[in-house]
């Protein structure tokens, strides 16, 4: 509905400057665009490397010789540990920690708000400011305690452990993505549902779910990035056979006295984060179908 | 799933054998995982498994082993402390403090190493009088290098002091060549100031201010004398050296833009990957001054439960120390064996001097600990040491003001 | 009874989160406050020893410089990326053609690990490499980007790889925003002959207030913890001249075994974030619930 806005002012003798306007757009547009693919840039031709070609000091240049010898190195061959079998082996790990974890939080975030939003009571507001000043908590912080939490549950060093401390960690943003979203729609909206005889999950399910595509996306993309990309939990509470994909690359990439090799390392990097770009390809699909929730709702 | 299979085997096992027969299993956290490091450790491994263990891996790298000792503390206090971790210099004697690590006396008596390894690292190994950690190499740190034809064609000898540092340098500069490749991270500033230090202070010096903390050494001219030559040093790197990585200093000695790098041996690893060969590629020398700067990996196991364990950390410990395994290793590594009885034949002349030189230092009393990597002193006297170093070389502090703030910081750090 | 759970149904949802964050948030920050209390070296030790940790923190000069680089780096970071998202998310809702290739462009940054990007920045920002090598390498010989090995402007590096990498969510929950905005009102604003920018100034933008909580939260929260790009791109350096208190915090616990220190650094972390959040929490949750 925003887009009406630049193009219904009529007016015909604007229209130069219309079209000038226009030009002027997208010539912004696509600057910013070089300013976010600069660094991917870098890295995808530093991946298309031989070492012998890095040694001699050409980092940020175009390849003279494309090789793919790196990216088969990060996927499949690339040392981790006594193991050189790249990421593939702690791929699995992440998503089966990755995956429960978001639709979790999501879910308890979408309740949440749906709670402080609408249906407030007496206290509400303190505790969900109480939530979102927790975001705040350094991670640091929390991992000595946390890993004695882990301990005495019983669940250190396996994977629900990681789902639980992401999820813990993770309602407070949920929460608050969805309040803030669900704050926007009438409360008129739950009173007439609640004559029609709807009760809490009803409405939610009904009214609200159907609303929040748009959140969800943000929710998600949001949620799924910190957690996939997350490493100091990851490292900390994982062990042996538990250990998420940021654990892996960053044993091939970090290595102290070890020959560095940094054409893998970028391969390893880009493909590590396929996952995430994957989410935000497909949820921006999304935003666009929220739109069209967005304006059957208007 | 095979996990718990294996548990449920091992436990029938020590209900119907006694527990020499024990299954030896061990969890290993290290930070060994760039491709020759690994390969080094899957060797250890091999052995391991050859005896009958099980190895578990558990590799976290990062930051010269900071995330793997934060792993460390994490799995510590959940209860699931790992078997065996990469543990170094006064970091074994503070976790023993802590209560967590296992004894391993009745191995390294078995095998008899006190007898096999200098005096000074086998003390890196020992907790109020008994043994705690096995050693698995010697790194030297004050090593320079030096591209041969660079040397060569502006006629330059390795220099034996700092003054001729100094004047090899000038001329260096003079030729447009950059006389000193460095990376401007807080452990290589505090690399190179240790060499500094070593060759100015002398070893009793450097033992007095580094490992005892004597305060006048720390607060003496000679002290400010080993700033003023960190200044004169900062003029001859490259204006671009902030954060660099160090293997691309080393790369920058190798393709002739640099003359010197002051590094530890693996950066030997680096010239080895690239093809170059020593004495002729490129020089090894330590650097100006007497004494040898080591820097010691080694392994101490965790107090942990079960026969299985307890027998994966013996045969741990004996094949760590063991001949054939100290061999092999530190052919990959780039660095020398921890015991001394070890045949060198297959190692390289900068191999081979660093063990002569280890030897000859070992006797003479100036086989010193690293403070730079960890060997000198507890995390938190080394860390406000490496703050005013770092701090001074990228600023332009004087020399008096960080000596004032060297006495500060390390009083501060208690 | 049904009708008791009905009524309670809303605290009965929020109970479990609730007391979640009461202990794994609250919890730990009181054991923090208690460590910082303690000389824990290694591991947590229990023996209060009075202030003394917070006498050394304050005693450090680098913790000075890690906190002048907090509010430096928090500032200019939260602003420009609120602004730069808002303005995206304003550009992009223009009915753009290729909108979806260059939202995901904008928005890619925050998939990738900051581990590796940090060193692609390292190399980027590197004057001998990057920018200004290729710049000079055009011909313009007096052309100068030497931020990142300047101790005095290496922070501003930090701002522009973090800004880099957080806009485009920004972007995206402005852009959510935007799309919600009530149709209605806009059309009837039009109607009634109201400038484009108007519109956007006086009745768009102040209908998306909690969509900038949203994006204070999670910038500020960014900000405070930001610390795998420190690590990367100048491992806090030239010096520590881009120390932050996270990294402090980090270096004291985990490299120097100093937990009550450590301890300590966070304690004042959460001082100044409370000083700065709370006041503006209770005005945005006050306003926009109970006005």
């Amino acid at each position: 509905m925003m887009a009406d806005l630049s193009l219904n002012q009529s007016a015909s003798e604007a229209n130069f400057g219309k079209i000038a306007l226009r030009w002027l757009l997208y010539a912004l547009l696509g600057l910013f665009a070089l300013y976010y693919l600069l660094p991917l840039f870098v890295m995808v031709t530093t991946s298309l490397k031989s070492l012998e070609e890095i040694r001699t000091g050409s980092l940020v240049t175009l390849p003279r010789e494309v090789t793919f010898d790196a990216w088969k190195t990060a996927w499949s061959g690339a040392c981790t540990g006594i193991q050189c079998e790249g990421l593939r082996p702690y791929f699995w790990n992440s998503v089966l920690l990755a995956v429960p974890a978001v639709f979790l939080s999501t879910l308890i975030g979408a309740l949440n708000g749906y709670v402080v939003a609408q249906w407030k009571f007496k206290g509400a507001n303190l505790i969900f400011s109480l939530m979102l000043f927790g975001c705040f908590i350094p991670f640091q912080v929390v991992l000595l305690p946390m890993a004695r939490m882990l301990g005495l549950m019983g669940i250190a060093g396996t994977i629900p452990g990681l789902i639980f401390v992401h999820v813990i960690y993770g309602i407070g943003f949920t929460t608050l993505f969805f309040r803030n979203y669900y704050v926007t729609i009438p409360s008129e909206l739950v009173k007439a549902a609640k004559v029609d005889g709807a009760n809490f999950f009803r409405i939610f399910w009904s009214i609200f779910l159907p609303l929040s595509l748009p959140i969800i996306v943000v929710t998600v993309i949001w949620q799924f990035t910190q957690i996939w990309n997350d490493f100091l939990f990851g490292v900390s509470f994982s062990q042996a056979g538990t250990q998420p994909i940021t654990v892996a690359l960053n044993n091939i990439v970090n290595s102290t006295t070890g020959v560095k090799e940094y054409n893998v390392d970028m391969a390893a990097a880009i493909i590590a984060a396929l996952p995430t770009l994957f989410v935000y390809v497909v949820a921006g699909k999304y935003f666009i179908r929220g739109l069209t929730a967005g304006s059957v709702k208007g | 799933m095979k996990m718990t299979a294996f548990a449920a085997v091992s436990s029938i096992a020590l209900f119907s054998a006694s527990s020499v027969l024990a299954n030896p299993e061990a969890e290993v956290l290290h930070w060994w995982t760039s491709g020759g490091e690994a390969k080094s450790v899957a060797v250890l491994q091999q052995e391991f498994a050859d005896n009958g263990g099980t190895w578990t891996d558990m590799p976290v790298a990062g930051g010269g082993g900071d995330a793997a000792m934060t792993a460390l503390r994490a799995r510590v206090l959940a209860g699931n402390a790992p078997t065996a971790v990469q543990l170094k210099g006064p970091a074994i004697q503070e976790w023993y403090e802590e209560g967590v690590l296992a004894d391993i006396s009745s191995v390294a008596e078995a095998e008899g190493w006190a007898d096999v390894l200098p005096a000074s690292i086998a003390d890196h190994m020992k907790c109020d009088g008994t043994w705690c950690a096995a050693p698995v190499n010697v790194h030297r740190v004050d090593w320079i290098w030096a591209n041969t034809d660079v040397l060569e064609a502006n006629d330059i000898e390795m220099p034996t002091s700092w003054d001729e540092f100094n004047a090899a340098a000038e001329k260096l500069m003079a030729a447009g060549v950059i006389p000193l490749a460095h990376g401007g991270q807080a452990w290589q500033d505090a690399t190179v100031f240790e060499a500094v230090a070593l060759g100015i202070l002398g070893a009793d010096g450097f033992r007095k201010a580094f490992v005892e903390l004597d305060e006048a050494t720390l607060t003496s001219d000679e002290m400010i004398a080993v700033f003023d030559q960190m200044r004169t040093m900062r003029g001859f790197v490259d204006p671009n050296f902030s954060g660099r990585d160090w293997n691309l200093a080393t790369a920058m000695v190798m393709n002739g833009e640099a003359a010197f790098q002051i590094m530890g041996d693996w950066a030997k690893g680096e010239f080895m990957a690239a093809g170059k060969v020593p004495g002729e590629d490129f020089l090894c020398a330590s650097t100006p001054g007497d004494g040898f700067l080591y820097n010691v990996d080694s392994f101490a196991m965790f107090d942990v439960d079960g026969e299985d364990k307890k027998a994966g950390q013996d045969l741990l410990a004996k094949l760590i120390v063991g001949e054939s395994f100290q061999e092999v290793f530190n052919l990959n590594k780039g660095s020398i064996p921890a015991r001394t009885d070890v045949s060198l034949d297959a190692f390289d002349s900068c191999a081979l001097l660093s063990s002569a030189d280890m030897q000859a230092s070992s006797d003479n009393g100036s086989l010193l600990p690293s403070y730079a990597h960890g060997m000198a002193l507890r995390g938190a006297q080394s860390g406000a040491i490496t703050d005013v170093v770092t701090a001074h070389f990228n600023s332009d502090m004087s020399s008096a003001e960080a000596v004032a703030q060297l006495a500060q910081a390390v009083a501060n750090s208690y | 009874m049904s009708e008791w759970l009905e009524n309670h149904l809303p605290k009965i949802v929020l109970a479990p989160s609730f007391i979640g964050v009461l202990v794994f948030v609250y919890g730990f920050i009181a054991w923090t406050a208690w460590v910082s209390l303690t000389r824990s070296k290694l591991l947590p030790r229990y023996e209060i020893k009075g202030f003394v940790q917070y006498e050394k923190l304050f005693d450090s000069p680098r913790w000075d410089t890690a906190m002048n680089n907090l509010f430096i780096f928090g500032t200019l970071f939260i602003v420009i990326a609120m602004v730069l998202g808002l303005l995206l998310a304003i550009m992009l809702d223009q009915k753009i053609r290729t909108e979806g290739v260059i939202r995901t462009i904008y928005l890619y940054p925050m998939a990738l690990s900051m581990i590796v990007t940090g060193t692609a920045w390292k190399w980027i920002l590197n004057p001998g490499l990057g920018i200004e090598a290729t710049v000079r390498g055009w011909g313009y010989e007096n052309f100068s980007f030497d931020w990142v090995v300047n101790p005095d402007y290496a922070i501003y590096t930090i701002v522009l790889a973090a800004v880099w990498q957080s806009s485009g969510f920004v972007m995206a929950l402005f852009l959510a925003g935007l799309r919600s905005v009530d149709g209605e009102i806009i059309k009837a604003a039009q109607v009634d002959g109201i400038p484009t920018w108007r519109i956007y100034s006086a009745i768009i933008i102040p209908s998306m207030a909690p969509i900038f909580l949203s994006a204070f939260i999670v910038l500020a929260h960014l900000a405070i913890k930001i610390f795998d790009l420190v690590i990367a791109l100048t491992g806090g350096g030239p010096g520590y001249a881009t120390d932050l208190p996270a990294t402090y915090m980090y270096a004291m616990a985990f490299s120097r075994g100093d937990i009550g220190q450590a301890a300590s650094s966070a304690m004042i972390m959460m001082l100044v974030v409370f000083t700065i959040v709370v006041p503006y929490l209770y005005s945005e949750l006050r306003s926009k619930n109970d006005g």
